[in-house]
């Protein structure tokens, strides 16, 4: 098990490094001068000249690199000319809501997906299997900005029950912030789940035809119990897997879903930040979801382990 | 009155008949063998009994069980029945079990659903259980899980779960097939004990009449969902008063004719050569840094095959007769040592040198359903070798060659435009024999070739393989752990123990008196219907 979870991490630490250099090669290909975009077009010569050396773009590609990934290893992402401030900082304050909010996305998917596949492969060729995999496959073609409008307009505008948008931060207290992300989450997390519950009950109809499910039923337990007992733990890898998936999904779609709703989270950050040409910001904000989608695939190498004993010793 | 009695059972799924007035009875203490082929609805007999019949199934007629009405019972009292009266050992132990459960949690599940045990009451009963059924604690602690267990242990550990609580009536559904002959007996012996100890009714199904007289008192035997035969073991299988039971005697003994054996052993320049061949394998790693110890699976091999000559590698599970297979095919490299054909030696070798010898040594594998792809047509799928040749041949030759190939195996030429799903069991393994012979090869390595199959298409196949050894001068090497096989089509034997090959000889000569303990072991496992006839019959004089 020590053996197995070194050589993941390891793994997991080379990915980052070679999503480093990606990042920072792609960004280095990007036409255009940050420092002229900075001083913008009328500026002098020698003012571009002074910046350059003062942004340190007159050095070799290796040693801005190092000196790039050496930053991200100490907390230093280094520093945003549009809003001349530490782009941690800048990160740090859009963390707070974009991460709970994909938590909670993810988290809302999983609770409905896993019921739902559950009931829908228990009474699979039902009615009630055929009407849960027709709302999925609603769900799927649904876009989550416009399944995003119509919440706002039910519960926020109609219902009156939760804002409609914006964030007062987490200072006004835990169920505040939580009734703001509610229905982004809601709207992230409805056509994952869709997906994931389709995953789930494929993968039980998959395992209800093994073997082991007939020795279960030839002990004498009911069909219930061996579908609770035997099946959806097996069935839980690719489950796992599309989860795992799933989790960068959900940080790219905050972006979408923050404009909807006006959230101030990383999504926010990082479309300004494309559009004003701030590319510290995106490179860091950029590796920061590397970095999590690293450590996600991280757990979910884990939890396939803790499902299946087979794993744990490769 | 009988413990089960089944009378005139019909059983139909989505509307095919599957059984037809099927009347079969078992007795207290009783065993009972279902013999029958594939298809002859021995299963779903089983399968009634235990009313876990596929969804679309409608069955008629009466099957009384301890005086329960089965068709009639309401599922609650099935599920009390099954596991605690009525208990099932089934025919893969390699996937019969939870792959995510402890053998401990699965025994022990049974034990607590049905009397309400706590945990470790139920431990106890599973771990009593699991020491009768020959996994000691030592070995085998309840933390075990499946895939730290072999074929043979996990059938033990299928057979614990199955008599756990003392069950009046097991039924066990081919439960040796999966395994070799040496483990076979062990099981065999394990339930018959059991049946002595509990008084337990057993419903034996099987293929194998050789196992059937070893175990059982009295026999059915069925066909096509009907009941042909039914009476004591010995009398019925020696008497043959049926001609089916006749047809299936005689084809599970039968010896194909070959009679230019002697003309094989011509001396001349030797075919195959294997010299000292070693291969290792690297080991599971205990510690990060320490270098795992290697599995010597292949442990200093010697043998030379004439071309034309039949020969049999034969050996229990495990021995290493596929890893040396693969690499006289050269799908593996050895650890040493070398392989020559035709003088030219196959190791490291470029795939292009390789050509002409893989165009002369050609493969058989067991199973005929998993050899194909099943979206493509025969023609495709028997013409795939050709590629070996030095010439990509036109279509119209190629058709011609599948053609042949397909009339060389006593099938049609038109039959190339089907695919593999529209034949039965033994016409698939006829294709894979074409598709073997398509290059005209010098040696065909056949793996466990007909174990699969049904007697009677078993019967047929070696006939072929005999008869493509006398008209085209075919070598074989037959690798098997059914000594029948090796019997019925092959000169020459070897027999394989932990990687070594511990005796070799005539067929005949090795097989009626082996020397090695391997062979000994294997020989006295190895069912024979007229010697468990011949011993039946002096049993009850």
């Amino acid at each position: 098990m020590t053996a197995f979870l070194a050589k993941r991490i390891a793994v997991g630490l080379l990915t980052l490094i070679v999503a480093s250099i990606v990042v920072f090669a792609v960004l280095e290909i990007v036409p255009g001068d940050p420092a002229q975009l900075m001083l913008g077009m009328n500026a002098t010569d020698e003012a571009l000249a002074a910046l350059r050396e003062q942004m340190g773009l007159n050095q070799p590609v290796v040693a801005r690199y190092l000196g790039w990934a050496g930053g991200l290893l100490v907390g230093d992402f280094g520093r945003s000319f549009t809003y001349s401030s530490p782009v941690i900082e800048l990160i740090a304050e859009r963390a707070v809501v974009s991460l709970p909010l994909a938590l909670m996305a993810l988290i809302l998917s999983t609770a409905i997906a896993i019921p739902v596949g559950l009931f829908a492969a228990a009474r699979r060729g039902k009615a009630a299997d055929t009407l849960a995999m027709g709302a999925a496959q609603f769900g799927v073609a649904v876009p989550n900005f416009w399944f995003a409008l119509i919440l706002i307009y039910v519960f926020a505008v109609w219902l009156r029950l939760v804002p409609a948008g914006g964030f007062s931060g987490w200072e006004n207290g835990l169920i505040s912030g939580l009734r703001a992300l509610l229905l982004p989450a809601i709207a992230l997390a409805l056509p994952q789940a869709a997906i994931l519950a389709r995953v789930t009950r494929s993968a039980l109809l998959e395992v209800l035809g093994e073997d082991y499910i007939r020795t279960a039923r030839a002990k004498g337990m009911p069909r219930g119990a061996v579908l609770w007992r035997h099946a959806l733990r097996n069935a839980m890898i690719p489950v796992l897997t599309i989860l795992g998936l799933q989790f960068a999904f959900l940080l790219a779609g905050t972006i979408i879903i923050e404009n909807v709703f006006y959230l101030p989270g990383l999504g926010r950050l990082v479309f300004q930040a494309i559009t004003q040409r701030d590319l510290i910001v995106v490179e860091g904000v950029v590796m920061l979801l590397v970095a999590s989608v690293v450590f996600v695939n991280i757990v979910v190498d884990i939890c396939y382990a803790l499902v299946d004993p087979r794993l744990r010793t490769r | 009155m009988a413990l089960l009695e089944i009378e005139r059972l019909t059983l139909k799924i989505g509307g095919t008949p599957i059984l037809k007035d099927v009347d079969l009875s078992i007795g207290a203490g009783e065993t009972m063998g279902l013999v029958g082929e594939s298809g002859s609805g021995k299963s779903m007999t089983a399968l009634t009994v235990m009313r876990l019949l596929p969804h679309a199934a409608e069955a008629s007629g009466r099957v009384t069980f301890d005086g329960i009405d089965i068709l009639a019972a309401p599922e609650a009292a099935m599920c009390r029945l099954r596991g605690d009266d009525i208990g099932m050992v089934f025919q893969e132990p390699m996937t019969a079990l939870n792959p995510v459960k402890t053998i401990g949690e699965q025994v022990a599940e049974g034990i607590r659903w049905h009397t309400g045990a706590n945990r470790a009451d139920a431990e106890a009963s599973a771990r009593r259980i699991l020491d009768r059924v020959g996994l000691p604690e030592a070995q085998f602690p309840l933390s075990r899980y499946p895939h730290q267990l072999s074929g043979g242990q996990r059938q033990r550990v299928v057979i614990a779960i199955a008599c756990a609580l003392k069950p009046k009536l097991l039924i066990a559904d081919e439960p040796t097939t999966a395994l070799d002959v040496v483990l076979q007996a062990q099981i065999l012996d394990l339930l018959r004990d059991l049946v002595a100890e509990n008084r337990m009714g057993l419903l034996l199904i099987s293929h194998d009449l050789a196992v059937v007289t070893d175990m059982a008192n009295r026999v059915t035997i069925m066909r096509h969902g009907e009941v042909m035969e039914e009476g004591e073991t010995a009398p019925t299988l020696a008497a043959q008063v049926h001609p089916y039971t006749r047809q299936l005697a005689e084809a599970s003994m039968h010896v194909p004719a070959r009679p230019h054996r002697a003309a094989a052993h011509a001396s001349g320049p030797n075919l195959l050569e294997v010299d000292g061949v070693v291969r290792d394998y690297a080991g599971r790693q205990r510690s990060l840094f320490s270098r795992p110890d290697p599995f010597r699976a292949v442990d200093g091999v010697s043998f030379a095959l004439k071309p034309g000559q039949s020969m049999a590698l034969v050996g229990r599970s495990g021995c290493g007769k596929s890893t040396l297979a693969r690499m006289i095919l050269a799908l593996d490299r050895p650890s040493a040592g070398e392989i020559r054909f035709l003088g030219e030696p196959l190791t490291g070798r470029s795939e292009a040198a390789l050509k002409p010898a893989r165009r002369n040594i050609q493969v058989v594998f067991q199973d005929p359903y998993g050899s194909f792809n099943p979206r493509h047509k025969v023609e495709r799928l028997v013409a795939e070798p050709l590629h070996l040749l030095d010439e990509a041949p036109t279509p119209a030759t190629r058709r011609e060659m599948v053609a042949g190939a397909l009339r060389e195996v006593g099938l049609r030429p038109d039959d190339m435009q089907k695919y593999p799903h529209e034949f039965s069991g033994g016409q698939r393994q006829r294709i894979s024999i074409a598709r073997a012979l398509i290059t005209r090869p010098k040696l065909i390595v056949a793996d466990e070739p007909v174990s699969a199959l049904d007697v009677s298409i078993r019967a047929q196949v070696l006939d072929l393989f005999a008869d493509l050894n006398q008209r085209l001068g075919v070598a074989y090497l037959f690798i098997t752990h059914d000594l029948t096989v090796a019997r019925a089509i092959t000169d020459e034997v070897m027999v394989m123990h932990d990687g070594r090959i511990v005796e070799e000889g005539k067929t005949d000569a090795v097989l009626d008196d082996p020397r090695s303990d391997a062979a000994k072991a294997l020989v006295a496992a190895a069912p024979d219907l007229k010697r468990a006839i011949r011993r039946r019959l002096a049993e009850q004089g």
